[in-house]
């Protein structure tokens, strides 16, 4: 409609103001981490990010971001059916305490998980008579993203599974599938684009968490240090050209999520309307 | 429906597991929401409280804490106003006309949400740090942006842009605008259509949003670290106060400082639960009369 163009007034006003804020916000900022790369070449961008230490930490954030976001995708399923599909004492309670990840700052967060699993914790106690471990190891550090990404999961999958119809489920019952079989032929094909939309929101968010995580990781060289810490390092050494490096392979990394996760919208959107 | 409390009530359904499937599936929700929801709440009110109600007291009043309180407070709000002046302007940009290049723009105000709040600090040193390429102007000005105040207001306006705009372009393209145009066509300029005609309908998605920013704006960690230069008593917010507290191994002051962030984040949390029951109430009184 080239119509509403003409019809509709303020498109100067706020398109204006958009621009002007969004290039004075986010372009001319990001345009010096261009600016910053080209300075350093190709050579010393290499050396930055196959430091040992770097590539260590490269594997702490993939890794543990990426079981903290697979541990959320499975309790996370579970926990969208159970606050969809039965009523019990408490519901709604959880069902209203699954965006705290969101509210309560990440400081707060790292040193309350922290409190709670160190080996005179609550939970740390009974795990330490165990043998386990958890603050100060990349066990920590998967309990700090577990927690920070819990809703992702939650809230992608609840909406789809209130609006799913019982009455496939019915079928599928009245021509005799077992329950299982119901499960996976009929109820996960219709939520499973939302579960991997959740998990990999949750993923991205566990590569660049870096609050909660700081404070229960114990921040150990070579073995508990993540991504986002070492930027911060390399920026206290005054090393901005290493510490630029070291974020354009993990903006490439969530480039790369985030155009999945777009491309798994676009189909489940047109699966949905065709 | 009767008796909703009993434990493992389900819904009716067809596809169910057995009672004890229920029970089980039940036990788990509510036990991982006791381990990663309910427990990091009570053990931070239990550590503040741990030396009684005075030593609580004193960390909460100390000079710097209310100082990082204020400075939490001012940039909340300056991040909060700004970004939803934007998000405003932007949703009304972005779905009232057509034009090539709406893609890039929305893409761009998404931006935010896609980095690390760290690589957000970072960009704000690049660009306004003693090495940064714009830093000779600021000198120019005798401005000071990085480990300063503008600083820790860039970076927390950066990590929470998203937030209103995102909330509102899709409830104003879903509207359509016919009842602008209509507006229009009789006579009403830009602010009448918007705000007598638009912003009736925006409303709640709008007071959300601002929660949620708001929410963000005062728990913002990463970026800020990386910009503020951790100055006590002038560039400290209130999370980094309580990261140096725990740094300095002063633990029941920094959980008792906390309990300031819980208790705003329970209260946002409520507030964001009641305006979405309020919302949707709304919503269901609004087809009924239509």
């Amino acid at each position: 409609m080239s119509v509403s163009k003409k019809v509709l007034p303020g498109f100067g006003l706020t398109m204006g103001l958009t621009m002007s804020y969004l290039s004075f916000i986010v372009l001319i900022p990001m345009f010096s981490l261009a600016l910053e790369a080209a300075e350093v070449g190709w050579a010393g961008f290499w050396k930055a990010i196959t430091d040992p230490r770097i590539i260590a930490s490269y594997k702490v954030s993939f890794g543990c971001s990426f079981i903290a976001a697979l541990i959320n995708a499975i309790f996370g399923t579970i926990m969208a059916w159970v606050l969809t599909r039965y009523r019990f004492l408490g519901r709604r309670i959880i069902d209203g305490l699954i965006e705290l990840p969101f509210a309560l700052p990440t400081a707060v967060a790292g040193i309350a998980l922290t409190a709670l699993t160190v080996d005179k914790g609550w939970i740390g106690k009974p795990l330490a008579e165990l043998g386990i471990a958890v603050a100060y190891t990349r066990v920590g550090i998967v309990v700090a993203l577990t927690f920070i990404t819990l809703p992702f999961v939650v809230r992608s999958v609840q909406p789809v599974l209130e609006r799913l119809s019982p009455d496939y489920e019915e079928a599928g019952l009245v021509l005799g599938a077992s329950k299982l079989k119901i499960f996976f032929k009929i109820v996960f094909p219709e939520i499973k684009p939302a579960v991997l939309t959740g998990f990999s929101l949750a993923f991205a968010r566990g590569l660049g968490e870096y609050g909660s995580v700081i404070f229960i990781a114990g921040n150990k060289p070579l073995k508990t240090e993540i991504a986002p810490l070492m930027i911060v390092t390399r920026l206290e050494e005054f090393l901005y050209g290493q510490a630029t490096a070291v974020a354009l392979v993990m903006l490439t990394a969530s480039f790369i999520i985030m155009f999945l996760i777009n491309r798994l919208q676009i189909r489940s959107a047109t699966f949905c309307e065709g | 429906m009767k008796n909703t409390n009993s434990i493992g009530q389900a819904l009716p359904n067809a596809f169910q597991p057995n009672l004890w499937g229920r029970r089980f599936l039940i036990v788990i929700t509510t036990l991982f929401a006791l381990t990663f929801l309910v427990a990091p709440l009570v053990v931070v009110l239990t550590r503040a409280f741990e030396y009684g109600w005075s030593p609580f007291w004193k960390a909460v009043t100390e000079i710097y804490t209310v100082k990082a309180l204020r400075l939490t407070a001012l940039t909340t709000v300056l991040a909060v106003t700004c970004n939803t002046l934007f998000g405003l302007c932007a949703a009304w940009a972005l779905t009232r006309f057509q034009y090539k290049g709406r893609g890039f723009l929305i893409t761009l105000i998404d931006l935010p949400f896609a980095i690390s709040p760290i690589i957000a600090g970072l960009i704000f040193i690049l660009t306004y740090g003693r090495l940064g390429w714009l830093h000779p102007y600021l000198v120019d000005w005798q401005l000071r942006i990085v480990f300063n105040v503008p600083g820790v207001v860039l970076a927390t306006i950066f990590v929470t842009l998203p937030f209103v705009a995102r909330e509102i372009v899709p409830v104003l393209a879903a509207r359509g605008t016919d009842e602008e145009q209509a507006a229009v066509l009789m006579g009403a300029g830009f602010f009448t259509v918007f705000f007598k005609v638009t912003f009736p309908h925006i409303r709640w998605a709008l007071v959300y949003s601002l929660i949620l920013c708001a929410a963000r704006a005062m728990g913002e960690f990463g970026a800020v670290s990386v910009v503020s230069g951790h100055l006590r008593g002038k560039t400290n917010t209130l999370p980094l106060h309580i990261e140096i507290l725990y740094n300095e191994h002063k633990f029941s002051e920094s959980f008792a400082v906390s309990t300031i962030l819980v208790a705003t984040s329970v209260i946002i949390l409520t507030a964001r639960n009641v305006i979405e029951q309020l919302a949707k109430k709304e919503d269901e009184s609004n087809v009924f009369r239509s």
